[in-house]
C-alpha cells in the first residue's frame, strides 16, 4: 500500500504492466526522457527501454495509428496523447480503423490498444488544453471509453483497458492528477471495465458524474446533506458501455437524477443518459433529469474557465431544482 | 550561400512498351520461363477484373475499383514478397491479394457489400482493403515497429495511390519510418489520376518518390507497367528492409486505365486520345511481347491460358454466388471480443425486427 496522487497511480500501473506483460509499449510525445509533461511516465524508459517507452515523432494521427498497426501484429500499445484537445486528430484513427478492425475482418485482426490523454479543465492551461471530448469517443462503436476519478480507480481501470482485447480510449482528470492522494495496493487488480460505483448511497437524488466532476459531486452531496437532503453519488467510470443497470437502480430508489459532465451540453452524456433514465424509467421519476453540464461554448481560456465548469455549487442548485419540482 | 543537402532521384525500366529490352537485365530475369507465373498470375488479374466490372454492371455487386493497367505493380509485389510479411493494401490491391494466397471471391465479396470480403484465411495478417486515404500507412508503421521491436526478420509493405501523397498520414508514416529505420516499403502506385484529379494538382514536386527525401529515408522511381523493373525495384527495397537496412519509399509509374470506380465516368476528365496513348504502355502486351520475342511463351499457351482463366473466373463467381448472404446478427459479431451486456436490448430489438420481416413475407 502507498499514499499516492492519480497521475502516480497511472505512473504504477503502467510499470506493472509493462512489467508483467512484455508486449505492452508505451508510446507518444515526451513519453521517453522527459517522463510524459505530467510526468505519468516518469521512469519508465530508463527501466524498460527506449524501444518500449518510444518517443514518437510529433504527429498524433501517428501516434494513433500507428498503436493500430502494433496492436494489430500483436503488442498492446499505450498512446499518450499530451492533451485531449490534441486528440481530435486521432479519432480518424480510432473511428475508421481500431473501433472496426475486428469486426471488418470477422475477428481476425484485433486492436487491443489503449490511449490516453489527459482531459478537462481547471488547471490554467493555454488554450486547446481543457477539452472534454468525450462523447465524440463514446460514439464510437467498437471501443470503450474509460474515464477515473481517483488514485485506485485510475490504477485499476488502466491495468483493466490494457488487459482488454479492443480499444479503449483512457481520460484522465488533469485537474485531479495531483489533487489529493489515495492509498493504493500495487498488487496488479484490474477494475472491472462495464461497471458504475456507488461511491456515497444517499436516499433522495442520485447524482452520476465522472473524472473530476465526481469530486464536485461529492461536494456537493455535502452541502446537501448539511440541509437534510441526501444524494447517491455514482461514479460512472466507464462511459462506454455504460452501467445503466447502477443508474437506474438507484434512480428507481431516489426518484430523483442529475447527471453531471464537463462537457458542453447538447449531444452530452449527460443527454445520453438522461435519455435512458427517462425511456427505462419513467415512472420511477419524481422530476425531470437535470443535466448539469458546461455551457454549449468553446472551452473558454482560463480566466473563464471556473464559471464554465460546473461546480458544486451549480450541481446543488439542480439538486435543489429537481427535489422541490411539483 | 553553399549547397546543405542534394538529391536525384533514380528511374528504372528495364522493358520498353513494346518489349524489347530498354537495359541490361537482372539476374531474376536471365531465364525469362521464370516470369511466366507473373504473367499468368496478371493475365487472371485483368480477367477476373473485367468479370468484376461486368457483375457491377449487371447488378451483381456494389460499386468496383477496377485493377485495369496495374497488373504488373501487383504481380510483382506478390512475387516479393514472403508469406511471413505483412501487405497493408489500399483497396485497389485485389492482385496482390491473390497472390498473397487470398481466393479472388473475396474480392467480389468485399465489393458486393458483405464484410467476410475481409476474411484472408490464406494470410491471416495481411490488413484488410482499406478505403480512406492513406490511412494504412501508420499502421504500417506501427506493424513495423513491432517486427523490429521482435527483431523479426520480416517486412510490413504498404499501398497507396498518387493522392494519398498529398494527406499528412503519407508523410507522417514516412517520416516515422525514418526516424527508427523500421522494416518498412511504401508503394505509391502513380496512376496520375485521384478520381478526377490529375498528378500535376497533387503536388508540384517533380516527382512523388522525392517526398520520401524530406523523411530522410530511401526512394526511387520506376516504370509500373514494367514488371521486371517492379520486381526488381521492390525486390531491392524489401530485401535491404528486411535486413535491417531500413525503410524505401517506391514511386511506381502506371496510368489508370478504368474509371476510377464503376461509380465513376472518367470521360468527364479526360480525352478518348490520352487514354489510347496510354494503352500503348500496358504492362501485360508489354511483358507478353518479351516472352514471346525470347521464345519463352507461345501462342498456344497463351489461348490455353486465356481458357484457363475463363475457368477459373467462373469458379470464383460461383463462390461469391453460393456464399450465402450475411444474417443480420453479423452486424454485432466480432464488435467485440465479448459482446458487452449493453447491446442486448438493440440485439433483441434486431431479432424482432427479423422474425417480423420473415413472418411477413411468409404471409
Amino acid at each position: 500500500m502507498s499514499n499516492i496522487t492519480l497521475v502516480e497511480a497511472i505512473n504504477l500501473a503502467l510499470a506493472r504492466a509493462m512489467e508483467e506483460d512484455e508486449s505492452v509499449v508505451v508510446l507518444g510525445e515526451d513519453v521517453g526522457l522527459n517522463g510524459g509533461v505530467f510526468r505519468a511516465t516518469a521512469g519508465l524508459q530508463s527501466r524498460f527501454g527506449a524501444e518500449r517507452v518510444a518517443d514518437t515523432p510529433l504527429a498524433e494521427g501517428l501516434i494513433a495509428g500507428m498503436a493500430v498497426g502494433m496492436a494489430a501484429e500483436g503488442l498492446r500499445p499505450v498512446a499518450e496523447i499530451q492533451f485531449a484537445g490534441f486528440a481530435y486528430a486521432t479519432i480518424d484513427q480510432l473511428l475508421n480503423h481500431a473501433g472496426r478492425l475486428r469486426h471488418r475482418t470477422q475477428g481476425r485482426l484485433s486492436c487491443p490498444m489503449v490511449l490516453r490523454t489527459p482531459c478537462g479543465a481547471g488547471i490554467h492551461a493555454p488554450e486547446h488544453h481543457s477539452e472534454s471530448p468525450e462523447a465524440m469517443f463514446a460514439h464510437i462503436p467498437g471501443i470503450r471509453v474509460v474515464y477515473p476519478s481517483s488514485p485506485s480507480r485510475a490504477y485499476g481501470l488502466l491495468l483493466a483497458a490494457i488487459q482488454d482485447p479492443d480499444p479503449v480510449v483512457f481520460l484522465e482528470p488533469s485537474r485531479l492528477y495531483r489533487r489529493f492522494k489515495e492509498e493504493v495496493d500495487d498488487d496488479g487488480t484490474p477494475l472491472p471495465l462495464d461497471k458504475a460505483f456507488v461511491v456515497r448511497e444517499g436516499t433522495d437524488v442520485t447524482f452520476v458524474a465522472w473524472g473530476a466532476m465526481l469530486r464536485e459531486a461529492l461536494d456537493a452531496a455535502e452541502e446537501l446533506a448539511a440541509e437534510g437532503r441526501f444524494a447517491e453519488v455514482i461514479d460512472l467510470a466507464t462511459l462506454k458501455p455504460i452501467d445503466f443497470e447502477t443508474v437506474l437502480a438507484s434512480v428507481k430508489k431516489t426518484g430523483r437524477c442529475v447527471v453531471i459532465t464537463e462537457a458542453p451540453r447538447t449531444c452530452s452524456l449527460a443527454s445520453e443518459i438522461s435519455a435512458n433514465i427517462s425511456e427505462q424509467a419513467l415512472l420511477s421519476l419524481l422530476a425531470p433529469v437535470e443535466r448539469v453540464t458546461a455551457f454549449d461554448c468553446v472551452t473558454p481560456m482560463f480566466r473563464l474557465e471556473e464559471k464554465y465548469m460546473p461546480d458544486a455549487a451549480r450541481i446543488a442548485a439542480a439538486a435543489r431544482k429537481v427535489m422541490e419540482y411539483q | 550561400m553553399t549547397v546543405a543537402a542534394t538529391f536525384e532521384i533514380r528511374f528504372t525500366r528495364y522493358l520498353q512498351p513494346d518489349g524489347r529490352e530498354a537495359a541490361d537485365l537482372p539476374s531474376f530475369a536471365a531465364d525469362p520461363r521464370a516470369l511466366v507465373p507473373d504473367y499468368r498470375a496478371m493475365v487472371f488479374m485483368r480477367a477476373l477484373d473485367a468479370k468484376a466490372v461486368a457483375m457491377q454492371r449487371t447488378g451483381q455487386i456494389g460499386t468496383y475499383a477496377s485493377t485495369l493497367g496495374k497488373e504488373a505493380i501487383d504481380a510483382g509485389i506478390g512475387g516479393v514478397l514472403r508469406k511471413e510479411d505483412v501487405l497493408l493494401p489500399s483497396y485497389r490491391e485485389s492482385g496482390v491479394l491473390m497472390l498473397r494466397g487470398v481466393s479472388p471471391h473475396r474480392t467480389l465479396l468485399y465489393w458486393g457489400g458483405d464484410e467476410r470480403g475481409n476474411v484472408f484465411p490464406e494470410s491471416p495478417r495481411d490488413f484488410p482493403f482499406n478505403v480512406p486515404i492513406g490511412t494504412q500507412l501508420p499502421h504500417a508503421a506501427g506493424v513495423a515497429y513491432a517486427m523490429k521491436l521482435r527483431r523479426e526478420a520480416r517486412v510490413a509493405l504498404a499501398m497507396c495511390g498518387d493522392g494519398a501523397t498529398s494527406k499528412g498520414d503519407f508523410y507522417e508514416s514516412l517520416n516515422a519510418a525514418g526516424v527508427w529505420q523500421l522494416p518498412m516499403v511504401v508503394v505509391a502506385v502513380n496512376n496520375h489520376y485521384a478520381i478526377s484529379v490529375p498528378r500535376r494538382m497533387q503536388s508540384a514536386a517533380q516527382t512523388l518518390a522525392q517526398k520520401a527525401i524530406a523523411a530522410g529515408i530511401a526512394c526511387e522511381q520506376l516504370d509500373g507497367n514494367d514488371l521486371i523493373a517492379v520486381r526488381d525495384g521492390v525486390g531491392r527495397a524489401v530485401e535491404k528492409a528486411r535486413t535491417g537496412g531500413g525503410p524505401t519509399l517506391i514511386e511506381a509509374l502506371t496510368y489508370r486505365l478504368s474509371d476510377h470506380t464503376t461509380a465513376d465516368d472518367a470521360t468527364r476528365y479526360r480525352s478518348a486520345e490520352e487514354v489510347a496513348e496510354q494503352w500503348k504502355q500496358e504492362p501485360i502486351l508489354r511483358l507478353r511481347s518479351w516472352l514471346h520475342a525470347k521464345g519463352a511463351w507461345s501462342q498456344a499457351e497463351e489461348q490455353a491460358l486465356a481458357k484457363e482463366a475463363a475457368a477459373h473466373v467462373q469458379k470464383m463467381v460461383q463462390a461469391y454466388l453460393e456464399t450465402p448472404p450475411p444474417g443480420p446478427e453479423q452486424m454485432f459479431e466480432h464488435l467485440y471480443a465479448r459482446l458487452p451486456r449493453q447491446y442486448a436490448v438493440q440485439l433483441a430489438q434486431l431479432a424482432e425486427e427479423t422474425e417480423r420481416d420473415v413472418e411477413h413475407h411468409a404471409g
